[in-house]
């Protein structure tokens, strides 16, 4: 199990860990800066953490030694002369990172290889612990890329990166809005994925077309690898096939609609979400917080309570500020009012760590 | 040479001393500044060399407006400040 939890806020990047009795907030790094993602690589212990300075932009540091180091943020390429692109609402896109909304370690046979997701759409790799930075030029040249738009913020993003454990070459990506994309040569060419999800926001004729898809956060059983889940704007859907095909599952109380999903790393068919009431209102229904869990592949789902404030809360999780430990034993969530859960029995039973962080973006155990 | 003065608030994060650098426009002065402090250079420009869109520059008190190429002219004794713009609250 693990017993260290990073989170990520917008004033700064709390370590929480379990003591004795209870977990608390043993280190604060970056205090004041917008921390927007950390990773923490399993594979040989680093820490990066993703910083957004607002005016003077996004950074990315390393953790050392002795503390932290800046290192490369995933750059752009420069835009070829004479070349115009806009973004959907008619301005010139800038080809600059606005933002590191991914993180994720490579395969276990690829020490080193960190992949990056960014606002506006690009998908980044560094084979160096993030030393250096490669744009993987495939998807960003594919001429559907144009087609991907603003869901999250105005730009799109690319927010989950899936690497196969079975094979790193195979990576499933995931936009808001573009839809799944997959390459299964470690990202020279990319296909569409997600078939049979449903966009109630689009246009008729649009409505089941992958790349207008929503997906807000898409998560991947490491040990059951076809099972990957999808909490999106307008529901949730299950694949068994590796992405190809959706299935919707409704009718869950109180409601489908969220950012944050988490599998189980063992059992594909456990999977954790945090519901709000819908798009247009994102408060928990009745002001009551709870997390709902399936362990039937989304036939039935327990609606999770304990510990949680059942009244007057107005908690927002975001897509990455759910996560569970290796084990699938101990989840943590934290939530835009600055609340922090942890529980240490899938779920039955939560602990508030604290209620008063800045706004938080992502957690993680580590 | 001209004189060039970054915002205090940036010290927090990248060491920026105040530099004097040649150059005819404001992207050689720069330049030749972050030639010696590559670092600062991606505080003050996006990935596409043009300003942050949440900075300023000004020349001798005047606001630079060509913020992609910053091709606006500097003299020997210029005084160029590198700025926070209010804009980005």
């Amino acid at each position: 199990m693990n017993d260290r939890l990073l989170v990520s806020t917008r004033k700064g990047l709390f370590t929480v860990s379990r003591q004795a009795r209870r977990w608390e907030i043993t280190a604060v790094d970056f205090l004041g800066d917008n921390v927007s993602m950390t990773l923490a690589d399993g594979r040989d212990g680093r820490l990066y953490a993703a910083l957004d300075h607002g005016h003077f932009g996004v950074k990315l540091h390393r953790s050392t030694k002795t503390g932290w180091e800046e290192i490369a943020a995933p750059a752009y390429p420069p835009k070829p002369e004479g070349y115009e692109e806009n973004d959907m609402w008619g301005r010139p896109l800038n080809w600059s990172t606005a933002r590191i909304w991914a993180l994720e370690a490579g395969g276990i046979n690829e020490p080193g290889v960190i992949w990056c997701g960014t606002l506006p759409g690009g998908l980044f790799r560094s084979a160096d612990h993030g030393q250096s930075w490669a744009m993987v030029r495939a998807l960003w040249d594919h001429p559907k890329r144009k087609q991907w738009s603003g869901g999250g913020a105005d730009l799109p993003g690319l927010h989950s990166i899936c690497i196969d454990p079975r094979n790193s070459q195979r990576v499933w990506v995931a936009v808001s809005t573009g839809g799944i994309w997959f390459t299964e040569d470690g990202g020279a060419s990319w296909t569409q994925r997600g078939e049979g999800m449903r966009a109630e926001y689009a246009p008729p004729e649009q409505i089941n077309d992958p790349i207008v898809q929503d997906v807000h956060r898409l998560v991947q059983c490491p040990a059951a690898p076809k099972r990957m889940w999808v909490q999106h704007h307008n529901g949730i859907f299950v694949s068994s096939d590796e992405g190809r095909t959706f299935t919707e599952i409704t009718g869950v109380e109180p409601s489908t609609f969220g950012f944050a999903v988490a599998v189980h790393p063992r059992d594909p068919d456990t999977a954790w979400f945090i519901p709000e009431i819908k798009d247009e209102r994102r408060i928990p229904r009745e002001g009551k917080l709870v997390v709902t869990r399936t362990r039937d592949r989304g036939k039935s789902f327990d609606v999770l309570t304990k510990g949680l404030p059942q009244s007057h809360a107005y908690d927002v999780v975001y897509r990455h500020a759910l996560t569970l430990d290796t084990d699938g034993i101990r989840l943590a969530f934290g939530s835009t009012t600055g609340g922090l859960w942890i529980s240490e029995d899938q779920g039955e039973t939560w602990v508030g760590v604290t209620h008063t962080l800045p706004p938080v973006y992502a957690v993680q155990f580590a | 040479m001209a004189r060039v003065v970054f915002t205090s608030n940036i010290q927090r994060h990248v060491i920026c001393p105040d530099a004097d650098a040649p150059g005819q426009t404001v992207r050689e002065v720069l330049e030749n500044v972050f030639a010696k402090n590559s670092q600062a250079r991606n505080y003050v420009l996006d990935d596409q060399s043009a300003l942050r869109k949440h900075m300023t520059i000004f020349v001798d008190g005047q606001m630079v407006r060509d913020r992609k190429r910053l091709e606006d002219s500097v003299s020997e004794t210029s005084l160029i400040h590198v700025l926070q713009a209010l804009s980005g609250g």
